[in-house]
């Protein structure tokens, strides 16, 4: 076997605290190594071609690559190796960049350890064999997960390349965060007249189905050919009956049921469509309210139906679907505004998050667009509204920027100032952040055109004083304390990841940070995909998002997941275990531990014996370790290999 | 019965030995078991705080290291101040550098640490305010309207103190209402009173401790009732310079809550040093037992009435 060593400088980055040369000199020791070379770009054209060159000048067998992590360029050099006429897994890399070079700063010490890695590099590649991938049938289905902006968006896009997607949403009604808002900045357009029409779109596209009421139950399979199993929740009514002609809520007694699409502020009745433009449009029954599910009695609304829809017995139900790609839509939450006690969220009824104000300017909110405090029903004179609560603060965990709220307060401000022309607004804020477009002339138009007092500091405390509230706080550019008397309280609350998120990103298999949000793949070049092959992401599932990121992100995962349905045959991964039939006692442990159902259980002449199913099994290695007889192995990741390596370095 | 280390502090031998006294008569009401932990000294609260970390931990720790060998359940002291360092100190210690150059100054080492609380904590988590209002079913401090002023220190930092919440904290309010109070919402329960600045610049205190009383008299409340011996201090004591401050007239008194828990148990008034409050008590007791003696009759009216009806049915 002819071997071909390449060490990379990568610039500075390695170079900087690896001696490459000299690592490249040790590696010409190596047993099968005839060539070595360093070179400042290995991933660069002329640092491609030059391993090209060399494995032509040279007939090598087999390439090894020292530099950086192989997560982002192992592929790239799988495929300079195969344009040289090699197989792509004739080839090894060590990463000599985050394991070594970035993590030391001991010039000597790192270019030992790297002649190490490289070593090891070298007898697992003297190891390695040819494998080559089989096809595999994919199924054009898509599976969006939410039905927010970003969701409908990716649908949408999807249905129109002409594939059919499957839409998931866990309320009754499409829309998400969006639907709830009044207006949307910076251009202070009606926010349900935008969304609307793509809403009834959804509804009426042929190639999407809709489950709305329903949550993701359970994933399985792999890119091209997931099986996922949603969980229809009841909504006590007959959906195929439902027409949402509303007299069953003109009916219905029972008018304590939590308006959760008007974010509590206020109450609805029990049998309730959530508001006018909702898709579907049909009624949902809330159980905790409803007098006929709880006491027996009533059912008036089962009488006034027209087309008797009304189930009180419905149970929830599982179905399955078939999709080849998942798309990720599950957005955010907002912050819990009662976990400052001092600003006393939840506790003062004029205290209320930037959503919940957000109905009271709606024209289709509790209060017909005319703003009132939920206390006493006044119109309130001065507002104060305080930023940044629950989002860059520590002490609270959530130290990130939420990234939207500094834009939604400058146009509530304005918005009030509309409502109210005799009404004085106040914003304390920590920094404006209005980075997009046309955002800072939006939020200077607050302050200019609109008189808003932007303050800048924090409010440390807010409490009654007879019907008013005073919030007092710092103006840290004036050097003073403040005191504001407000008749209302608007609290921008931050943004959280959505409940629920990490569960469904572990039924996904996808990583999610320790906030909540999911993880890309990229963070700057694979922006909408995720570790796991065929889900992607959109919206702000993956992070605080406002509605034009949502849509372009949402835009970009239907793009992604039409490039994957372009091709009609997938290759799998060779790197799966494969069973020595002879050794495989039938003893089922590996049966047991595969996380993925890849192995089952066949009858050899007679005797029970492992099977891998190629498509499903991931390579994840838990089958070899578990195997008392070491007959079911992992291609390229063999015990002898792995050994091999052991060995090396035990050696060196 | 569950021992508890009992650091009363140095103002419980002064300036507020009305709390000191009326605490260990509740707690022995209530079936507290206190014994002082003996030789104590200083907690190395304020002059020693300011200037330097180590001699004020020493000073706490010398306390601990005593209470070590008293196998009680907790160190407890009733004096917020007090408990800060006691807890600050146990805090710093977590800190092994810390913890050794402590010991270095000690004579005897601090080796494990007890649990520090306050006595409130005690008596609102060990005891429990639903058990004291079992004690109590006849609520004999109705009619009482009561603005609960916990002070700045008793809840705070939150990392150090760990009990209740430290911008509401209720430990103290649902005591007293278990008692038969009202309870106001008080909405600066954790507000600066102006603190020992009492000396150098008395207009600050005069300032802060007068929002206080206005707060609490806008929200008509009989009485203040306070966990501080600062705080009551300045409430009580400075109530004249608040006075001036605002420009009006104030006449609430200032309870220490173990006085008024004193009350309702029925301990004599000289035990619980009601005499030494300088705004007199009587005010706030007065309304209360008015309020009392008109619902009294307000029910006895309407029980006449019923009867009067009923004879008048038969």
């Amino acid at each position: 076997m002819k071997i071909g060593v390449f060490i990379c400088h990568c610039g500075s980055n390695i170079g900087g605290t690896v001696d490459a040369a000299k690592v490249a000199e040790a590696a010409r020791a190596f047993p099968d190594v005839v060539f070595t070379s360093d070179t400042m770009y290995a991933c660069s054209e002329p640092g491609q071609d030059g391993i090209i060159q060399a494995i032509k000048d040279n007939q090598l067998d087999g390439v090894v690559v020292s530099s950086c992590t192989p997560r982002m360029h192992e592929p790239t050099f799988r495929r300079t190796v195969e344009r040289a006429g090699l197989n792509r897994f004739m080839f090894e890399m060590a990463n000599i960049r985050e394991h070594v070079s970035w993590i030391g700063k001991d010039k000597e010490a790192n270019t030992n350890k790297a002649i190490e890695l490289t070593g090891i590099a070298v007898e697992k590649l003297r190891q390695d064999q040819p494998l080559f991938a089989k096809q595999f049938d994919i199924n054009k289905r898509v599976m969006v997960i939410g039905g927010g902006v970003a969701g409908i968006q990716a649908a949408l896009d999807c249905a129109d390349g002409d594939r059919e997607v499957v839409l998931v949403e866990r309320e009754s009604t499409i829309g998400g965060k969006m639907a709830k808002l009044d207006k949307t900045f910076p251009t202070v357009d009606c926010s349900s007249c935008i969304l609307g029409p793509k809403m009834v779109d959804v509804a009426q596209h042929s190639k999407i189905k809709l489950y709305a009421m329903s949550e993701v139950e359970e994933i399985s399979g792999y890119v091209g050919n997931f099986e996922v199993k949603i969980k229809r929740k009841a909504p006590y009514v007959n959906w195929e009956l439902c027409t949402g002609c509303g007299l069953c809520m003109e009916k219905c007694p029972s008018k304590k049921s939590k308006d959760r699409f008007n974010e509590q502020v206020g109450t609805t009745t029990a049998i309730n469509i959530p508001f006018p433009q909702a898709i579907p449009k049909k009624a949902v029954i809330d159980p905790k309210f409803c007098i006929k599910l709880t006491k027996g009695k009533c059912g008036i609304c089962a009488k006034v139906c027209p087309t008797k829809a009304i189930v009180f017995d419905q149970q929830e139900e599982i179905v399955s679907e078939s999709v080849g790609a998942i798309v990720a839509a599950t957005g955010y939450d907002l912050f819990d505004i009662s976990k400052y006690g001092e600003y006393g969220g939840g506790r003062l009824p004029d205290v209320i998050t930037g959503m919940q104000y957000e109905r009271l300017l709606s024209a289709s909110g509790p209060t017909g667009g005319h703003v009132k405090r939920p206390s006493d029903g006044k119109e309130p004179k001065t507002i104060v509204f305080v930023q940044c609560v629950g989002s860059r603060d520590k002490s609270v965990d959530r130290p990130y920027c939420s990234g939207f709220c500094c834009m939604y307060t400058a146009k509530q401000a304005i918005l009030t100032k509309d409502h109210i022309p005799d009404s004085t607004s106040y914003v304390f804020y920590m920094d404006i952040r209005a980075p997009g477009k046309m955002y800072d002339e939006f939020t200077r138009r607050a302050m200019e055109e609109y008189g808003t007092q932007y303050v800048r500091g924090r409010v440390s405390m807010i409490y009654p004083k007879g019907d008013k509230l005073l919030v007092r706080g710092a103006d840290t550019l004036m050097g003073t304390q403040v005191e504001v008397e407000a008749d209302l309280v608007v609290l921008a609350a931050g943004a959280e990841a959505s409940v629920g998120a990490p569960q469904l990103a572990e039924k996904l298999r996808i990583s999610y940070d320790k906030y909540g949000f999911f993880m890309e793949s990229h963070p700057k070049l694979r922006p909408v995909e995720t570790n796991t092959a065929g889900v992607y992401l959109a919206g702000a599932c993956q992070g605080p998002k406002d509605i034009p990121a949502s849509v372009a992100q949402g835009s970009a995962a239907a793009a992604k997941v039409l490039a994957l349905f372009a091709k009609d045959k997938l290759e799998n991964d060779p790197m799966i275990s494969f069973v020595d039939i002879k050794r495989c006692v039938g003893c089922g442990k590996c049966v047991q531990v595969c996380p993925f159902g890849a192995i089952k259980e066949v009858d050899f002449r007679g005797e029970p014996k492992a099977e891998v199913i190629e498509t499903v099994c991931q390579g994840c290695g838990l089958c070899t370790a578990t195997c008392p007889q070491g007959a079911i192995q992992l291609s390229h990741f063999t015990d002898n290999q792995i050994l091999a390596e052991v060995n090396a370095l035990c050696q060196l | 019965m569950t021992k508890y280390a009992y650091y009363p502090g140095c103002s419980g031998q002064g300036t507020s030995q009305e709390y000191d006294s009326s605490t260990r008569a509740v707690c022995r009401a209530l079936g507290v078991n206190l014994v002082d932990i003996p030789d104590w000294s200083c907690c190395g609260s304020t002059p020693a705080h300011t200037v330097d970390h180590l001699l004020s931990s020493a000073l706490a720790a010398r306390n601990l290291a005593l209470a070590e060998d008293m196998d009680a359940a907790a160190v407890i002291t009733p004096c917020p101040s007090c408990l800060t360092n006691l807890k600050a100190a146990v805090h710093r210690m977590s800190d092994r550098e810390f913890r050794l150059q402590v010991n270095k100054l000690l004579d005897k080492p601090v080796d494990r640490s007890t649990p520090v609380k306050s006595v409130l904590q005690v008596l609102a988590e060990d005891v429990g305010s639903d058990a004291v209002a079992e004690m109590l079913p006849n609520k004999p401090l109705a009619g009482l309207k009561l603005a609960p002023y916990y002070g700045c220190i008793m809840n705070r930092p939150p990392e150090v103190m760990q009990f209740d919440d430290h911008e509401n904290p209720t430990a103290m309010d649902k005591l007293m209402a278990a008692l038969g109070a009202e309870v106001l919402p008080f909405p600066l329960k954790v507000e600066c009173c102006g603190a020992s600045f009492g000396i150098p610049r008395k207009d600050i205190v005069a300032k802060l401790s007068g929002k206080l009383l206005e707060a609490a008299a806008g929200l008509g409340a009989h009485a203040v009732v306070t966990a501080c011996p600062l705080c009551q201090m300045n409430l009580d004591l400075r109530q004249g310079q608040a006075s001036a401050a605002m420009g009006r007239k104030f006449q609430l008194p200032v309870f220490y809550y173990t006085q008024l828990l004193g009350l309702a148990l029925g301990i004599p008034q000289s035990e619980l040093g009601l005499s030494k409050l300088c705004v007199n008590p009587r005010l706030a007791l007065d309304a209360m037992y008015a309020a009392q003696a008109e619902k009294r009759e307000r029910e006895a009216k309407s029980e006449a009435d019923k009867q009067t009806l009923k004879a008048k049915a038969a």
